[in-house]
């Protein structure tokens, strides 16, 4: 059946001893030109087509009949020659393939096993080896999507891989030899997110010699770890280990910091990505930036006489709303870059910050959001976590009762530059509070719909560190710790678990049912079961803190659509592979570091930075990448040039030109994607998708359907 | 026909980004579901020419499942979107060809949702099961 709809022409099958198909990245022509034979009828008229059947162990063959597959493969239409074995991705396995083109003269390749996603590029290489070219390769998934998910159903196992093998031999006889396109790489980077995460890949990356532009929505980097107070289980202070690194970044000659600033569009592919970045309108200029308007040693240099005569008084963010900032602001002392920004949303623009700036000229009450372009060859997302709002569980009164926060609250409480300097004391009268409890799992684990199915991770062990505080600063106060389970995963977690057990936290195991105010007191009436002891209990305490769940930052979504990024389930943003490719993302040149990827401790999300970064600077290093030759091309000869296509393509890669008298569409490779939108649209089938051509499709279809026996 | 043994041929044209990796994690998760179906894969499911549905049925299937990225979560930003449009014009076209329009079907299905896949087909496979063998088999041939 597929065999009828290839034309005359006998074509490409001569490629066969050509090694030169495999020396693919020679050059391709950016644009395209008509192709010197129209694809249509370069498809190889005689199929040769080599079968090959994988066991994986009993992966495979413990639920499909391998032998009756192979009996069948041999009844099919330009099958040449099947083989089996247990594991056709080892090396004896590929060797098959390599020496069977060879000696059976293929001009195909199938071989049924695991996923392409898995394994396609694998096979193709040693497809590429026995000297055909590697797109004459095509896989048929008889593992992921075959013996596995119908492990008990043997019979219908089998068939299926009989029809997947049949439609993947209709493919394969179709097959042309494509050129992948070989582009250079921007030698530059991007990290969105300037966090720990962000913080780390930057500096990796400027450090091995990137120029790397470093972009933060908030008017400071340092993002939540410079919130924390003491990291478990050393007990180090955040800032202390936090604050050098951001001088680093403030300081690296290959970083372009651009804080105050969000990533507004993203055009191109791996290598050129063209990015639009919103430098929000901060009505602070810097000395470069006034240096660049000729105002001589102007620009803000940080030292905050504009802050003391604004009259407007805001709750700082900082410190999740627990201290006052002004119209015109910095989050703290140690911010990177010392630069005030002016909260436009609820300046009164009564100019006395203009005056008390003075001859320094630094505020510009007029200033507008500002777009840049820059061109990055690969980027880094690292976007980080927001805090679940936990008052969605109702039952623990959070923002109904005043001695109830959360655990970044409670950071911010016990900091030493917070709010009280350090002191902790009970929001509703200011009194430190000698029983406390901590809630873990506060939205985290939680099935009931309202919270998180997932673990938040790391609030087990900052909940032990948070005792030990409050151990170590509040003579006689009592802990307790309501919990689930202790995940003390780390290194030397488990041990730190054990000293805050010896350092007298009193820990109860079982979820918290409610909490109750009594309204004289202020206190805090916990009412839970110990699912140790099995009883009820019923405990009063000063002060309540919730381990609340992490979730996504507020414009995750929104950038990772940019980028083209896939989210979990859950709400993070989805891995390449979650075991072997944990950085990477099925957007090629997009990486990912960091909680945005699923929570992380500080540890992990520096790991994951370095990671990324690494995986982010190969492409850049190397100076060029192949792309996948699944672009469009135009049959001329059926092109009625009505133009359908120029507006379907999402990338602007298509354009209708004159030829000949007439109008016929064009593709810029450059820009083709390989979507295949316009070739799914096209009324003439004028446009042939490579790899995905409809004869190719047809055939497969065909070949389900009619079968495809001999 | 007879009508016990009879399974429905049941074409699936899916997208690389979604949909396939979705029914891949089916795969890795051991999620079992009926094995009435065959898979097509495509890069994008704007890549879906009615050509193929129409081809397809003319072939004799019995449905045709086209599962792409939820909206939004395209991976060539918007080729799901003109998919959904054109099945809705291809379902429209099948009745009045007389062809109960439930043999066609779109899903969305992430590549994080292998769960959903199986429920997906399996739904898919009871619908098609119960429509019984598709009036146009005879044509096929």
């Amino acid at each position: 059946m597929a065999e009828k709809r290839t034309k005359k022409e006998p074509a490409a099958k001569k490629e066969t001893k050509k090694p030169a198909a495999a020396k693919s990245t020679a050059k391709a022509p950016a644009h395209a030109a008509a192709p010197a034979v129209s694809p249509e009828k370069s498809l190889a008229k005689e199929a040769r087509v080599g079968v090959y059947i994988c066991h994986c162990g009993t992966n495979i063959a413990g639920s499909i009949d391998i032998p009756a597959v192979q009996e069948y493969a041999k009844t099919l239409k330009n099958v040449a020659h099947v083989d089996n074995y247990q594991y056709m991705c080892s090396t004896p396995g590929q060797k098959k393939i390599e020496t069977d083109i060879k000696e059976h003269k293929l001009t195909g390749i199938v071989v049924a096993a695991c996923s392409p996603r898995l394994h396609e590029p694998t096979f193709r290489m040693a497809t590429k080896m026995g000297g055909l070219n590697p797109f004459r390769f095509e896989m048929a998934n008889i593992r992921e999507q075959g013996s596995w998910v119908h492990m008990h159903d043997r019979e219908g196992a089998t068939a299926k891989a009989q029809d997947a093998i049949r439609i993947a031999v209709a493919k394969a006889s179709l097959l042309q030899d494509l050129i992948p396109k070989s582009v250079p790489v921007e030698k530059a980077a991007m990290v969105v997110g300037a966090g720990i995460a962000g913080m780390q890949a930057a500096l990796d990356l400027a450090n091995a010699g990137i120029k790397t532009y470093l972009i933060e929505k908030n008017p400071t980097i340092g993002g939540r770890m410079s919130q924390l107070d003491k990291t478990f289980p050393t007990l180090d202070c955040s800032q202390c280990i936090l604050t050098p690194k951001m001088v680093d970044v403030g300081r690296a000659a290959n970083i372009e910091l651009m804080t105050y600033a969000e990533v507004d569009a993203v055009e191109g592919y791996i290598g050129n990505f063209d990015v639009t970045i919103r430098r929000k309108a901060r009505g602070v200029l810097t000395p470069a930036e006034a240096e660049a308007k000729g105002i001589v040693g102007g620009g803000c240099n940080g030292c905050g006489d504009c802050d003391v005569v604004c009259p407007v008084i805001k709750p700082n963010p900082f410190e999740m709303g627990m201290k006052p900032r002004k119209a015109i602001y910095i989050y703290h002392p140690q911010v990177v870059p010392l630069i005030y920004t002016v909260d436009f949303d609820s300046c009164v623009k009564c100019g006395l910050c203009v005056d008390a700036c003075g001859d320094k000229k630094a505020i510009d009450l007029e200033m507008k959001d500002e777009l840049v372009k820059v061109k990055v060859g690969t980027a880094v997302l690292a976007l980080g976590y927001d805090m679940f709002p936990i008052e969605k569980k109702e039952e623990w009164g959070y923002n109904k009762y005043e001695n109830v926060v959360n655990s970044l609250e409670f950071e911010r409480l016990i900091c030493a530059s917070g709010p009280t300097g350090g002191h902790l004391v009970r929001p509703s009268d200011g009194v430190t509070p000698k029983k406390v409890a901590f809630l873990l799992c506060a939205g985290s684990r939680d099935n009931t719909g309202v919270g998180m199915p997932y673990c938040s991770r790391f609030c087990c062990m900052y909940s032990l560190k948070h005792a030990h505080q409050i151990i170590e600063k509040i003579p006689g106060v009592q802990p307790y710790i309501f919990y689930m389970d202790i995940r003390s995963f780390g290194k030397m977690y488990e041990e730190f678990y054990y000293r805050i057990q010896d350092e007298g936290a009193k820990f109860m195991r079982g979820r918290v049912a409610n909490i109750l105010e009594n309204p004289d007191t202020k206190n805090l009436v916990i009412n839970a079961e110990d699912t140790l002891l099995n009883r009820p209990i019923s405990l009063e305490v000063d002060m309540v803190v919730l381990a609340a769940a992490v979730q996504p930052s507020e414009d995750t979504d929104r950038t990772r659509k940019l980028f083209g990024v896939s989210k979990s389930m859950d709400g993070w943003l989805l891995e390449a592979h979650p075991k072997l490719n944990p950085c990477g993302t099925t957007t090629a040149g997009v990486f990912l570091a960091g909680v945005c990827q699923g929570p992380k401790d500080i540890p992990d999300t520096v790991a994951s930075a370095e990671g990324a970064a690494s995986a982010a600077s190969i492409p850049i290093h190397i100076g060029e990448v192949e792309l996948e030759p699944y672009f469009a091309q135009c049959i001329e000869e059926k092109c009625a040039g009505c133009g359908m296509c120029v507006n379907l393509c999402p990338y602007s890669a298509l354009a209708l030109v004159e030829k000949d008298g007439r109008k016929v569409m064009q593709v810029t490779e450059a820009k083709c994607k390989g979507c295949g939108t316009c070739g799914g649209f096209c009324p003439g089938g004028a446009i042939w998708m490579q790899h995905f051509a409809t004869p190719q499709v047809v055939a497969q279809i065909d070949a389900f359907l009619l079968g495809g026996e001999q | 026909m007879a009508e016990k043994d009879w399974k429905p041929q049941i074409l699936g044209i899916v997208c690389n980004w979604c949909s396939y990796a979705g029914a891949d994690l089916a795969g890795s998760a051991r999620t079992q579901y009926p094995p009435d179906i065959r898979i097509v894969r495509l890069m994008c499911t704007g890549r879906v020419d009615p050509l193929f549905i129409m081809k397809a049925f003319v072939d004799g299937a019995d449905g045709v499942l086209v599962s792409g990225c939820h909206f939004g979560d395209c991976h060539y930003l918007e080729g799901n979107y003109k998919a959904a449009k054109r099945m809705f014009i291809m379902k429209s076209l099948l009745k009045n060809m007389g062809l109960e329009d439930k043999r066609l079907r779109m899903t969305f299905v992430s590549a994080s949702e292998g769960a959903k896949w199986a429920v997906v087909v399996k739904d898919v496979v009871d619908t098609v099961t119960s429509l019984g063998p598709s009036p146009l088999k005879e044509f096929g041939h």
